[in-house]
């Protein structure tokens, strides 16, 4: 054999080795994808045995507001509705989002347009010091400090769903903020200039051009505060009072989905009616947040035309 | 006139929404300091809990929190490295890849209770591993890839085509480049991103309550054959970290001194994060002046 012909056509180091990261990269890749998949296909298989093993129905469970899986209806059904623990998740993350927007948009702006290079740094320090502070010790907070406050300036036991909204305002507000940061920055610099040339004031450029062009990023970072709210489970469920019951109003003990879930999982047989339950609600988070994502690529499409 | 004051009154209400969120971040680090900081002592900090009675410390939460960190870094690291260098690198513009980027984005915005209680179906309950640190620390890991993964990528797009071409150049694999020259680069980035989501990683509970376990068996310090039950090392106990000691002893505590408890852990949870957040700025400086050579 010609040597160099060997050489030209046997494959090279570098082509070996470049074979060997790609096969190291894609392997990588592939095992994270595995992740989500094998989530949602775990999930889903545990949380619709509920309405395949157990026969309950689904509006049953979505409308319903009895929630006590041991016992059973006339029928002889399960008494599945989950209503009550909906309604509470929604009412927290709307709660709390409502609550944050507009410190969210207020800090942003601070942040952009008011603040010298000093005061920008100070927020943006602050903003990720609220992101890092864990949601356990947010809880402990909200059982030390909100849930007090609540009982003696709104009345009631303090636990209800107002004082798991103020906790969760503080924690989705550094998330909030800083997307809503982001989307004001991606403003073209030109925007803001024509407008201040044409003799607007500060106030009249944030409000009718930066605003404007930035809403859909704005919308983006609601949402994913939004998200944030309806998933968080321990921070939640410690101040919430874990009544799973229709929510009599914002100071009356109520449920999340999540709380629920922290609560009761522990406590219930594995394959009982009960606990496919539960898992039923896992699914509910889980689809949700797809939901959440869903409605943020929307927005994200529609913003860009 | 009108226009004028408008302006300052919007300005002035502005700055006083980002007083507020200042003074709210001043409230509750000072809030859970000082509530906390006194009940701190080196007893506290090394002597193991107590359920019924007082004057016990969170020696042993405190270590488990530390050894499942450094076990869920040495797991998500490398995959999130390969990850990030498919991402950057690798990745061609097509339809698998924008269902890979699909992936991370969902798995990243999934409660992590959800991950948690996936971890408990398949490790815990299906591999039939029981409560443990491993289970624990490989839930963690789902927790912390998505974010690691954006940060790594991130970190070695920031890298100029340039070095690229250069590495190419010199008759490089595309491997070797990456690996020799585009990732010192990207280091200080990837660094910072990592002792951030550490930071996260040690204040996680609800992915940790049904994976990890609620409970804290007496370890014993002087037996580090990890495959002792009573070791520190060992991977199949169950393992309470401080994050869930606060929540347990907040929603179910018995011990007269729960208040007292809860609030010495959650400043020591908060001087850790404290700790990372800044040490992750300083590893980041030094380390880009290092490589760099910029001043």
């Amino acid at each position: 054999m010609d040597p160099i012909k060997n050489k030209i056509q046997s494959t090279s180091k570098e082509t070996r080795q470049d074979i060997i990261g790609k096969i190291l990269s894609y392997s990588c890749i592939a095992l994270i994808v595995i992740v989500v998949l094998s989530i949602f296909a775990f999930v889903a298989s545990k949380g619709l045995a509920t309405f395949i093993v157990n026969k309950a129905s689904i509006s049953d469970f979505l409308f319903g507001t009895n929630w006590n899986p041991i016992a059973t209806d006339k029928a002889g059904n399960p008494l599945l509705g989950a209503l009550p623990m909906i309604t509470g998740s929604f009412g927290v993350t709307i709660l709390a989002v409502i609550f944050a927007a507009p410190f969210a948009i207020g800090t942003a702006l601070y942040m952009t347009e008011v603040a010298s290079k000093k005061g920008e740094k100070l927020l943006q320090s602050v903003i990720e010091l609220l992101v890092g502070i864990p949601s356990v010790v947010y809880g402990f907070i909200g059982l030390s400090v909100v849930v007090p406050f609540v009982r003696i300036h709104f009345g009631g036991s303090g636990y209800g769903i107002l004082s798991g909204a103020f906790v969760l305002f503080v924690m989705v507000l550094p998330t909030v903020t800083s997307m809503t940061v982001d989307s004001l920055r991606a403003v073209p610099r030109y925007y803001k200039e024509a407008s201040l040339a044409l003799g607007a004031t500060k106030w009249q450029t944030i409000y009718k051009v930066l605003l404007r062009s930035a809403t859909s990023g704005i919308l983006t970072a609601i949402i994913f505060g939004m998200a944030r709210a309806f998933g968080e489970a321990l921070a939640v469920q410690m101040v919430i009072g874990n009544a799973a019951i229709m929510p009599k109003g914002l100071l009356a003990p109520a449920s999340t989905l999540t709380s629920v879930l922290t609560m009761g999982i522990g406590n219930t047989v594995m394959g009982t009616v009960g606990n496919n339950a539960l898992w039923s609600l896992a699914l509910m988070l889980l689809l949700m947040s797809l939901i959440f994502n869903i409605i943020v690529r929307f927005i994200g499409r529609k913003g860009r035309m | 006139m009108k226009t004028k004051l408008q302006n300052n009154i919007a300005i002035t209400v502005i700055r006083i929404i980002a007083a507020l969120v200042v003074l709210i971040l001043a409230f509750l680090l000072g809030d859970i300091l000082i509530s906390g900081v006194p009940h701190i002592s080196w007893h506290f900090l090394t002597a193991p809990s107590q359920s019924f009675t007082s004057g016990g410390g969170i020696g042993v939460q405190l270590f488990n929190s530390i050894y499942l960190l450094i076990l869920t870094l040495i797991i998500s690291f490398p995959i999130s490295l390969g990850a990030g260098i498919f991402l950057s690198e690798y990745a061609p513009k097509n339809f698998f890849t924008a269902t890979v980027r699909m992936a991370i984005e969902v798995l990243s915005s999934l409660p992590s209770v959800v991950v948690g209680l996936f971890g408990f179906l398949l490790f815990v309950v299906q591999m039939d591993m029981g409560f443990s640190i491993l289970s624990g620390a490989i839930a963690l890991t789902f927790f912390n890839l998505p974010l690691l993964t954006r940060n790594i990528e991130e970190s070695l797009r920031s890298v100029p085509d340039l070095q690229r071409e250069a590495g190419l150049a010199l008759g490089l694999s595309k491997w070797k480049t990456v690996t020799k020259i585009i990732l010192p680069e990207a280091l200080p980035g990837i660094i910072t991103g990592v002792v951030l989501g550490a930071g996260r990683v040690f204040g996680e509970a609800a992915a940790l309550i049904y994976t990890a376990g609620q409970s804290a068996t007496n370890i014993n310090f002087g037996n580090w054959n990890p495959f002792n039950s009573t070791s520190p090392l060992n991977l199949m106990r169950p393992a309470e970290t401080l994050a869930v000691h606060i929540w347990k002893i907040n929603s179910e505590g018995v011990m007269p001194d729960a208040a007292a408890v809860s609030a010495g852990s959650s400043a020591v949870l908060i001087i850790a994060v404290l700790i990372f957040n800044f040490s992750a700025r300083l590893i980041g400086n030094r380390l880009y002046r290092k490589l760099t050579a910029t001043k």
